[in-house]
């Protein structure tokens, strides 16, 4: 047993510690230099998006809609939709999502199949936080916007149920008025105009209507020429939607967009849930269940208070997803041009990532431009709502055990 | 004064919960049963979801392959992809993946390393004033919008990059892939983040007392006994990668072809989706049902990738006691 004839000399352990402390050194500054490298990466993206955009972020920018002349063009219909679609997708997928991670969390299995069962739900979840976003949409186009064709094939322009919808022949008067009949049946044929027929104006008011023969002498009086036609006036068909218009399928609106985001953002909601509500130290729940309280006492009065906080970050965090989503919306609603705030839950609709998304396609320097200060008002919502969660995190967040 | 009314309202509320009426044990029961119903209904259509995005993307799948246009071997082999232009309509989907491919290795090549190392950092060297620093700042890297991240493809890399060559095309699958890079960046340094926090100090304290150095310790214990959650970081942000539509929907063209060239432009799969979303096209036609079978590749490719990384990181996760 001759061991010391192997061992090295001491001049080359020597050595090797040198160049191993080397190694670590550059190791280090490798490190140093990686993470600085996302840092300027931060840097530069933020950089540039502020130099191009702070130029076109005018008060008109908020107010108008996006017109043809980028001068003139603004987010308010984008701005809008997002409040509508995220505030619809909020509430769906909340209740939804909490209800599931309460019953993942609290209501923890005891049998075989069902461990067998949790596991499989929760491999599932886990998925389908990974699935792309894009997928979704196709999903919400076929789930809603088109309600898998069960009514029928071209239901998506023309529904197959509706209600809130009032139907008008619209004419246009001698004295160039619109004049609106209304209409019971939307299947009829066109009216033909009678003379005292109830009629409203543009602005919904009632009137009274004059017909006359084609070769009849046009009134003299303004007002009367306002209101009259002539007995072979073509009517066009037109429909007025009320706030509380609904229609099956759904079509490319904001509920179906609201719905489609739900898909999106349930998983992230129900993950970040699971997660709060594991964080409650479980001697809250030994102790109320001590008092004699039942399972959903026990979660109604002591776990829910106690994981709100948690709760509400990760909730926070999933809406900044959905405000900045914008392949699932591009899929639902197409590129329409859209010029006003949506109006009713089947309205069409924009918002903000497509509106940035639209002015991107373009090649004219002033709409990238316009693309950049759309970009800058939704990070400042972004970071709005980011600070809410890290505000709540730190005032709320007293720890429980 | 003060304490005698504190007093009186204690009695107050302890007189009010006797006199409250007690429920009886049945209807709390039901009360209970009820409450829990609802629980599983909301379950279930969480789990519906999985169930309606395969039969959704199945069913219209089905009806792609039905039609007289298209084989299977054509869309499974097929090079040229060219749905909405041309005589001859063709269907071979690997024009599609070999954009997206490319466009995941660029993103990769940078978000893989760089994010691995920066893990190790944050994770084995960083002071706590550095880590308090670059954790938030990863935080807001990763919650930037997609379609930001595609802008600024667009309007800054790419001009860089046909600074630095004049051969790149305005569209190219590089800047696309170096965005996405960045954008892939947070997922991968976290999720190895916390594979390499799960490892215990006795390991490294271990390493240290044999002598060595913080780099030994980090590349010779700790990353191989993390390596099962840095695997499926990685497999995750691959999948992130390939899912992703903006920033190549924006920045990496709309042609698709099979080519190794990332100075031109390519089409992805997410790409080519946005595309027939936001075009004319009939809904009726085969080349939207053909929006589909590209929706149920992604889909499989995906759903692969993230069921094997969880898979992964379960299965050969080292257990310290």
């Amino acid at each position: 047993m001759e061991v010391s004839s192997t061992s090295p000399s001491p001049n080359f352990r020597h050595r090797e510690g040198r160049s191993r402390r080397r190694a670590n050194q550059i190791f280090y500054l490798v490190c140093v230099v990686t993470a600085g490298v996302s840092v300027l990466a931060l840097v530069a993206l933020l950089c540039s998006i502020i130099i191009q955009g702070v130029p076109y972020l005018t008060p008109k920018l908020l107010t108008n809609g996006p017109e043809p002349d980028a001068a003139e063009a603004g987010v308010w219909p984008a701005l809008a939709g997002t409040g509508w679609v995220c505030a619809l997708c909020a509430l769906f997928a909340f209740p939804t999502g909490i209800a599931t991670a309460i019953l993942l969390e609290e209501y923890k299995p005891r049998s075989r199949i069902g461990n067998w069962l949790y596991g499989l739900i929760t491999l599932n979840i886990s998925n389908l936080a990974g699935v792309p976003s894009v997928v979704y949409g196709i999903i919400g186009l076929t789930a809603f916007v088109s309600m898998f064709e069960i009514f029928g094939s071209s239901s998506v322009d023309a529904p197959a149920f509706e209600f809130g919808a009032n139907y008008f022949d619209q004419f246009y008067s001698e004295g160039d008025q619109v004049i609106l009949v209304p209409v019971d049946d939307p299947s009829k044929p066109s009216t033909r105009p009678v003379d005292g027929m109830a009629a409203f104006d543009f602005d919904m008011r009632p009137i009274q209507m004059h017909v006359i023969g084609t070769n009849d002498p046009l009134p003299e009086d303004e007002q009367m020429l306002a209101y009259t036609l002539l007995d072979d006036a073509e009517a066009g068909r037109i429909n007025r939607r009320n706030w509380y218009y609904f229609r099956l399928p759904l079509g490319r609106g904001v509920l179906a967009g609201g719905l489609t985001l739900m898909l999106v953002i349930l998983p992230v909601v129900i993950i970040s849930s699971q997660e709060a509500l594991r964080a409650v130290p479980s001697t809250l729940r030994d102790g109320a269940r001590g008092l004699g309280a039942t399972p959903w006492q026990v979660i109604w009065n002591v776990t829910l208070p106690a994981s709100i906080p948690g709760m509400m970050t990760g909730i926070i965090l999933a809406m900044s997803r959905a405000i900045g989503e914008a392949a699932p919306i591009l899929i639902i609603a197409g590129i329409v041009y859209i010029n006003r705030a949506p109006q009713h839950l089947m309205d069409d609709f924009s918002v903000m990532p497509m509106q940035i998304f639209n002015w991107t396609a373009r090649p004219q320097e002033e709409f990238h431009g316009l693309a950049a200060a759309a970009i800058v008002v939704l990070m400042a919502i972004l970071m709005v709502f980011n600070g809410l969660a890290i505000w709540i995190r730190l005032k709320f967040q007293k720890p429980l055990s | 004064m003060s304490s005698n009314s504190t007093l009186s309202d204690l009695a107050e509320r302890a007189r009010a919960l006797i006199a409250r009426p007690i429920r009886s044990r049945q209807t709390l029961m039901l009360r209970e049963r009820f409450i829990f119903l609802n629980l599983v209904i909301c379950t279930v259509f969480s789990v519906l979801v999985t169930g309606a995005i395969l039969s959704v993307l199945v069913s219209e799948t089905w009806r792609f392959f039905a039609s007289d246009e298209v084989s299977l071997a054509d869309f499974a082999l097929g090079t040229k992809w060219n749905p909405l232009i041309g005589k001859e309509k063709h269907f071979g989907i690997w024009a599609l993946i070999s954009g997206t491919l490319l466009v995941t290795v660029f993103a990769m090549m940078i978000a893989l390393p760089l994010g691995l190392i920066t893990a190790i950092y944050l994770s084995e060297f960083a002071p706590r004033r550095v880590r308090n620093f670059l954790k938030p700042l990863l935080e807001v890297l990763a919650g930037i919008p997609t379609v930001v991240y595609g802008f600024f493809a667009l309007t800054s890399i790419t001009p860089v990059l046909q600074w630095l060559h004049d051969g790149f095309n305005i569209y190219n699958a590089m800047s696309a892939g170096i965005a996405v890079g960045i954008l892939c960046l947070p997922t991968v340094c976290s999720l190895s983040e916390d594979a390499l926090r799960a490892v215990p100090q006795s390991l490294r304290d271990a390493s240290f007392a044999l002598g060595g150095t913080e780099f030994d310790s980090s590349i010779k214990v700790v990353l191989p006994a993390a390596l099962s959650g840095i695997v499926s970081a990685f497999l995750l942000a691959i999948a992130r990668a390939v899912g992703e539509t903006m920033i190549v929907a924006v920045a990496a063209g709309s042609r698709a072809r099979v080519t190794f060239d990332p100075r031109e432009d390519v089409q992805t799969m997410t790409a080519f989706m946005v595309q027939m979303a936001t075009g004319d096209v009939s809904n009726f036609g085969i080349e939207y049902y053909s929006m589909y079978a590209v929706a149920f590749t992604l889909f499989v490719l995906t759903f692969c990738l993230t069921t094997f990384g969880t898979l992964v990181r379960r299965r050969f996760r080292e257990k310290y006691e």
